[in-house]
């Protein structure tokens, strides 16, 4: 038996395995939900590892999820500096009321219904990368070829950005996520994808379009630095989020090729997959963080107010009180239930989007290519363990 | 089966259309819960459950 740990941990963030959230945090779930956790700035509050309490605090009003009360689990390149240039429109940290005024604007966009309409030109936009990769090079890399533009072509369709300027936007997003861009760096792919945004805000009240963006202009409801904010976290959410998911699932897959051939010839199986690759592979995995505004009793323990939980998510959806054999991937489980898009007001708005693309862009991949396999050993594999959203840098494959 | 859906509270995330659509549907508009069915039958129970369980906002109650 393992001992909880007496002292204040620090958010673990060396993987051992691929695929497997550290080790520590997996033991120190098992002894508990809560445990203490030196934050990156000094602060001490708390790490949470459980799933049911993860559910409680992520619906719970009580906790707050402002960036100026909420401290950094891990070093990152803006802390201090971040709340001052995040743009008023960032509505994912904001509380309610403020929070519903934006959320409302824009859940119309993203309603189960309004994503089956979609079905049809993402299937158009997969075959289509799917031919292109097919008359390419062999090896390529999924992420370029695969994974990261189909997301990419989609969110910039449905918002109306003009998918041409993505060399830009795609270099300045992923600066912005990586935890070892300097501050300099980071500081300004912000300002850069801020100046963009509102540029196109400007464009789009100028001459009125057709898109998300452009209703969203034309609804009078916000103030341009508003739009620009909200522009700018649906692009970036839209972005890099189904796109780590696509590579990374795939190489789940490709090193499990029961689970592989499970999704790739049974169409029944696809819907639960999806929700199995997001419960085991849980690519949030810093955080969110959420600070108390009152004394909160949780668990045995006394959460005061002012204090910062940082969340675990992948190990809360390793769970072994909620998933049978939490380590193993099984895409026939009952996996719905994940926390993987979050819980309460700020659950992921894209979410039934995200899951129409991974519907039906993995079994068109490994339909298309039956034989695909890594055209390097699976260590090679360049992880993004130092990025907010984890995942692969690359995914060399060949056929 | 008496469902309720309290619309102030939806945050529109859509897990209850895309569990029971038959019960669930959400606005054009706002994305918000729209009930089809407040009280479906018996053999939908399981789902409606599933539904409320699933719902992000506690917008969602079945008794
Ligand atoms: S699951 Fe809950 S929050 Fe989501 S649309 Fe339905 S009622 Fe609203």
């Amino acid at each position: 038996m393992t001992e909880a740990p007496s002292r204040p941990v620090t958010f673990p963030t060396a993987r051992r395995h691929l695929f497997d959230p550290p080790g520590e945090v997996l033991q120190w779930q098992r002894q508990g939900a809560l445990h203490r956790m030196t934050f990156a700035d000094g602060h001490l509050g708390w790490l949470l590892t459980g799933h049911a309490a993860a559910r409680a605090v992520l619906a719970d009003n009580r906790f707050s999820n402002r960036t100026e009360l909420t401290h950094p689990p891990v070093a990152h390149p803006l802390a201090g500096q971040e709340n001052r240039q995040l743009p008023p429109g960032f509505f994912l940290r904001t509380d309610q009321p403020e929070h519903t005024r934006f959320r409302r604007l824009l859940t119309g966009q993203f309603t189960v219904r309004r994503m089956r309409q979609l079905e049809p030109r993402i299937e158009e936009i997969t075959s289509d990368h799917l031919d292109a990769m097919e008359r390419g090079d062999r090896p390529a890399d999924l992420v370029q070829a695969f994974a990261l533009p189909i997301p990419s072509l989609v969110i910039c369709e449905l918002l109306g950005v003009p998918y041409g300027d993505r060399a830009q936007f795609q270099r300045d997003s992923a600066a912005l996520l990586n935890l070892d861009s300097s501050a300099e760096r980071m500081g300004a792919a912000l300002v850069d994808l801020m100046a963009y945004m509102r540029d196109l805000v400007l464009r789009k009240r100028a001459e009125p379009a057709d898109d998300l963006l452009g209703g969203l202009v034309a609804s009078g409801e916000l103030d341009d630095e508003e739009l620009t904010g909200v522009a700018l976290l649906l692009l970036i959410a839209g972005h890099e989020t189904t796109a780590n998911m696509l590579a990374l699932g795939t190489f789940a897959l490709l090193r499990d090729p029961a689970q592989l051939a499970l999704l790739r010839d049974d169409p029944a199986v696809v819907d639960n997959a999806v929700e199995e690759l997001l419960r085991y592979l849980t690519i949030i995995h810093m955080g969110p963080v959420r600070t108390a505004l009152e004394d909160v009793e949780l668990d045995g323990h006394l959460i005061r107010a002012g204090e910062s939980v940082a969340f675990s998510l992948p190990a809360a959806n390793r769970d072994p009180e909620r998933f049978d054999d939490p380590d193993t991937l099984d895409v026939t489980r009952p996996a719905t239930g994940h926390l993987s898009f979050g819980h309460g007001i700020h659950q992921c708005l894209g979410q039934q989007l995200a899951r129409t693309e991974m519907r039906i862009a993995y079994p068109a991949l490994l339909r298309r290519f039956p034989g695909l396999r890594l055209a390097v050993p699976a260590e090679e594999v360049p992880m993004r363990s130092h990025m907010t959203i984890y995942g692969v840098h690359r995914l060399p494959v060949t056929w | 089966m008496d469902i309720k859906a309290d619309t102030d509270r939806c945050i529109g995330a859509g897990m209850c259309a895309l569990t029971v659509p038959e019960v669930f549907d959400q606005s054009e508009e706002e994305g918000t819960v729209v009930l089809l069915d407040a009280d479906p039958p018996a053999s939908r129970e399981t789902a409606v459950r599933k539904a409320v369980q699933l719902c992000p906002s506690g917008a969602l109650s079945v008794s």
